[in-house]
């Protein structure tokens, strides 16, 4: 991979990013017309930036790569992440948007009426938000480090500066269109390389064995492993071999390796010939985005389905950067057709990732063997097309990924940031230099933590702690925003005990996934795919708790069920 | 290995959090005692109690309030049961003895008519029951009896009947304390309503003379004048909800402009930076268009240049960020700071100490105007609207103003 036109390419996402952020308004609203000045957000605008802000890295890099590792299976994640936007349509776009609401710890407080649920609600926004921040600086890294060889967490430590550096100055005030400018970036950046790739996929004989047989080397090949790992050999295997294998050292001659599994060392580097089966390994819980919690999946593949379905399903409407963005629409009936847009905007971005995968699985089928699965994006357009165009193709992508940290990254940041200022930090100080100074101060820290965590901890599961993060989200805020909208008996104790209980469990079943305790077998399965369980445990610890407190239920709920519920006076959609 | 880390980050992070919480809430109320003699031990927790009984109370005197007032004031006194009444029946019962609750309002009768506290006898016929003698303190407000403090005790006693009447007077205090912020209320609300009227003497003149010299001249224009009018002083005579929208607000200030444009033509520039994000935000009702007023009051006033007005609403965060700047006159701060503190009131400047009360009533004292000026250098008046507050909803949606 040629870095000399990826650094730029990353460079100009950053710049172009920080330009749109502070000029955008300028540009385009600055007028002495009324009606040009305050004309609202349209649905099909903020569906992109709900879009834009909604692809993450696990998205743009992670499906690519679980697709190429483990098959059409994956294809699960593309549809939950989509299908959660279903969910938020059915029930909870239009009503939130008529609560008034900002953010998620707002709604507790304008359902409930309690300062206790809203600050818990708060700290679940802190809790999800950091989940979630951790796997884009870990895709930051490893995008760069497979783009230009630097260290594993460089690429993190940027995108955390820059994000910080942007947000903390103030500079996204026009967040609706970068949000939006990110989102065609980030389909751009897929899709034209998508079309090259199908191109030379064509002119190479449209070979369709991806998925039918184990994947084989289609051209010599030579294969570094990074770090230690296990080969398991279903038939015997000639390779030449430059480095240890099962403690033996060899220079780099051809060695004959039996059926069975074989220890390799760090740095060993493998050469294929043509023809040869992939080998599978095993890698003990560290690979990259795309290998972790495999084992899980493999032992009960439907409950980690079922998982997986009902944690994306419910999860988005509990996420931070998401819920603050339909406050922009201006009323009920524009967020609910700003989410039927990005159901059309996300499922057409969500056709691309599988077809890396696929195309990975045909072209560069040794990164299961190294790890690396996730770059399959980034590496594809070099491998398949390679040249000046390659290059070109390479560096498309690698920006479209930059963007895809950045934008899901800035907005987590500002959300947890938001948080942190309001409920958090202590509220004292000169007045005018407090707003300001807190904020930032909020920044710093939103970040700091999630970028701690990823440099202390180094390779952590990518796509997977997202997949836990929707877990967490549809377990604490899918039960109190489903009841909160549709439930009136809900009561201020009730909330809070279905939010501990719920999000609480899978937050815990998440630190233990995390923390790789129960390794395998039927603990693992149930805590690394908590959502089957903990969903339901939220839901019904709120409705019991709150059918036993029934002298708690906040005495404006009808009022404010009525808010959420009627539809706006008739005339104001035809007009904004 | 690394998982472990990351996991134990995961799992040890929110104990910090939440330790540190805590540490914080446990700091900021110290435990009374550890300071002092005895007696200022006792000092100090019966001033505690007091001082936990009042919050409730300055809601006014209502079963919620009494319900959550009435142990600690229990506990202040030391009695076995304390009752809080109103003047026809008992609000809260804490402590023993509750089926004296009949009993109790039939000879309170006499006490809230004179409105001189009593002890009397309780006429039991249960032999275990603890409560023999009832000591009654009524409380007052601005001399009118609004209820009654009932302190029950197996045995008559008159330090109780002493401590029982001070303590009345405490409550009473607070009932005091909780009618001024009601009166409060209603004259902000009363501000609110002069705000709405008071536009139109001066505007409605002008405006008219305007529209009126157009009539001959420019027939079409007129019209449209009048037709801007209109809805303008429909807006601003609305009665329903005291919060509106953004949106709707820019509206009415628009028409406001158009007006004060068709007198003074091309000597008046506005320039308008609006980000859409917070179009949606509800805010006091007419809160931006006095301040609009007032930079085209002062922009205008003793020069004979075009004036130059500039609007901005930002996104910043949770809050919406609008500053209103003009190039006129501008002010003497310290004239500026007796306006606001309602110690001055010149002409106009009504406006924006009302504009500056009503803000700080709905979101707090950090949410007051900040107006940066100085004489010559113009003015620029920055508001900070949080995008959610408890109880501010837009009566009106989005872009259901009037159209054009």
């Amino acid at each position: 991979m040629n870095s000399a036109y990826t650094v730029p390419a990353v460079a100009l996402v950053v710049v172009a990013t920080v330009l749109v952020g502070a000029f955008g308004l300028r540009m385009s609203r600055t007028t002495s017309d009324f009606y040009v000045a305050s004309r609202t957000v349209g649905p099909r605008l903020n569906a992109a930036a709900i879009s834009g802000e909604y692809l993450s890295a696990a998205s743009f890099l992670g499906i690519a790569g679980l697709v190429l590792v483990q098959g059409p299976d994956m294809l699960w994640y593309p549809v939950g992440y989509t299908a959660g936007y279903l969910v938020l349509l059915l029930f909870v776009a239009a009503p939130l948007r008529r609560s008034g609401a900002y953010t998620l710890p707002d709604f507790a407080e304008a359902r409930l009426a309690s300062q206790g649920v809203r600050r818990l609600a708060g700290a679940f926004v802190v809790g999800i938000g950091w989940l979630y921040l951790l796997p884009q600086l870990q895709g930051a890294g490893l995008t760069l480090a497979v783009l230009t060889g630097s260290p594993g967490t460089l690429g993190g430590v940027i995108v955390a500066v820059v994000v910080v550096a942007i947000v903390a100055a103030g500079g996204m005030r026009s967040i609706t269109f970068v949000q939006a400018f990110q989102y065609w970036l980030k389909l751009t950046a897929l899709l034209v390389p998508a079309l090259f790739l199908l191109l030379a996929w064509q002119s190479d004989g449209a070979p369709r064995h991806a998925f039918d047989e184990p994947a084989a080397f289609r051209a010599p090949r030579t294969v570094r492993v990074g770090s230690t790992l296990d080969l398991r050999l279903d038939r015997p295997l000639t390779v030449t071999v430059h480095g240890t294998v099962d403690g033996r050292p060899y220079p780099g001659e051809p060695v004959r390796l039996a059926a069975g599994t074989h220890r390799l060392g760090g740095g060993t580097r493998l050469t294929f010939r043509s023809g040869d089966p992939v080998p599978a390994a095993d890698r003990a819980g560290t690979g990259g985005m795309s290998t972790s919690l495999a084992a899980g999946r493999e032992e009960r593949p439907l409950y980690a389905t079922y998982g997986l379905i009902l944690a994306t399903f419910l999860g988005t409407m509990g996420l931070p950067h998401v819920v603050v963005r339909y406050y922009t629409s201006p009323h009920g009936v524009a967020a609910r057709r700003a989410t039927v847009a990005v159901l059309g905007l996300i499922g057409a971005f969500y056709l691309l990732p599988p077809l890396y995968g696929a195309l990975g699985r045909l072209y560069a089928p040794e990164l299961t063997l190294t790890g690396d699965a996730d770059a399959a994006v980034l590496l594809l357009p070099d491998r398949m097309i390679g040249g000046l165009g390659g290059d070109l193709l390479g560096a498309l992508v690698a920006g479209g990924a930059f963007a895809a940290f950045l934008s899901t990254a800035s907005g987590l940041t500002m959300a947890v940031a938001g948080v942190l200022t309001q409920d958090v930090l202590p509220s004292r100080g000169p007045l005018p230099a407090r707003g300001v100074r807190h904020f930032r101060l909020g920044t710093v820290l939103a970040m700091a933590v999630p970028l701690a965590v990823s440099v202390l901890a180094g390779g952590l599961p990518v796509a997977d702690a997202v997949g836990l993060a929707f877990a967490v989200s549809a377990s604490s805020f899918c039960p109190l925003l489903v009841l909160g909208i549709w439930w009136r008996r809900l009561t201020p104790p009730g909330a809070a005990a279905g939010m501990l209980a719920g999000g609480g469990a899978a937050f815990v079943a998440v630190a233990v996934t995390l923390a790789g305790l129960p390794g395998t077998g039927p603990p693992h399965a149930l805590l690394a795919w908590p959502a089957l369980w903990s969903v339901p445990l939220g839901f019904l610890t709120m409705v019991l708790v709150s059918l036993a407190t029934p002298g708690r239920v906040p005495p404006g709920t009808a009022a404010v069920l009525a808010r959420f519920h009627l539809p706006e006076p008739p005339g104001t959609e035809a007009k904004a | 290995m690394s998982g472990f880390l990351a996991g134990l980050c995961v799992a040890v992070l929110p104990l910090l959090a939440a330790g540190f919480w805590l540490g914080r809430r446990t700091a900021r109320t110290p435990r009374p005692g550890g300071l002092g003699t005895p007696v200022e031990h006792a000092t100090f927790r019966t001033l505690h109690t007091a001082s936990l009984a009042a919050p409730p109370l300055r809601a006014g005197l209502t079963e919620e309030t009494a319900r959550r007032s009435a142990r600690r004031l229990r506990s202040l006194l030391g009695t076995d049961a304390l009752c809080l009444t109103d003047d026809t029946r008992v609000l809260a019962w804490d402590g023993v003895g509750a089926h004296h609750r009949a009993e109790i309002m039939e000879r309170l009768t006499g006490p809230l008519e004179t409105g001189r506290g009593e002890a009397f006898r309780l006429g039991c016929t249960a032999p275990d029951c603890p409560v023999r003698w009832a000591v009654v303190a009524p409380l007052t407000v601005d001399d009118r009896v609004h209820g009654a403090l009932v302190a029950c005790a197996p045995r008559e006693s008159a330090v109780l009947v002493r401590a029982a009447a001070e303590v009345a007077r405490f409550v009473s205090v607070q009932l005091e304390l909780a009618d001024l912020d009601r009166s409060r209320t209603r004259i902000v609300e009363a501000e609110i309503k002069a705000l709405r009227a008071q536009i139109s003497p001066h505007f409605v003149f002008n405006s008219l003379a305007v529209i009126a010299s157009f009539v001959r001249t420019d027939p079409e224009r007129a019209r449209e004048l009048l037709l801007e009018f209109a809805d303008f002083t429909r807006y601003s005579f609305r009665r329903h909800g005291d919060f509106t929208t953004l949106a709707d607000e820019l509206h009415a200030i628009e028409h406001y402009l158009s007006l004060v444009r068709a007198r003074f033509g091309d000597r008046l520039a506005v320039t308008l930076q609006i980000a859409p994000e917070v179009l949606p935000v509800a805010l006091p009702f007419l809160c931006l268009q006095p301040l609009v007023e007032n930079a085209v009051k002062h922009g205008l006033e003793g020069k004979a240049g075009t004036c130059r007005i500039r609007l901005t609403a930002r996104d910043a965060g949770a809050e919406a960020l609008v500053v209103i700047e003009d190039d006129g006159a501008g002010m003497d701060p310290g004239l500026l700071r007796r306006i606001l503190a309602g110690e001055d009131s010149p002409s106009g400047g009504i406006g924006l100490s009302n504009v500056d009360d009503r803000l700080r009533q709905v979101y707090g004292d950090d949410h007051g105007l900040v107006i940066e000026t100085a004489p010559g250098a113009g003015m620029k008046i920055t508001v900070r609207l949080p995008k959610y507050q408890p109880g501010v909803h837009s009566s009106a949606r989005l872009g259901s103003g009037p159209a054009n």
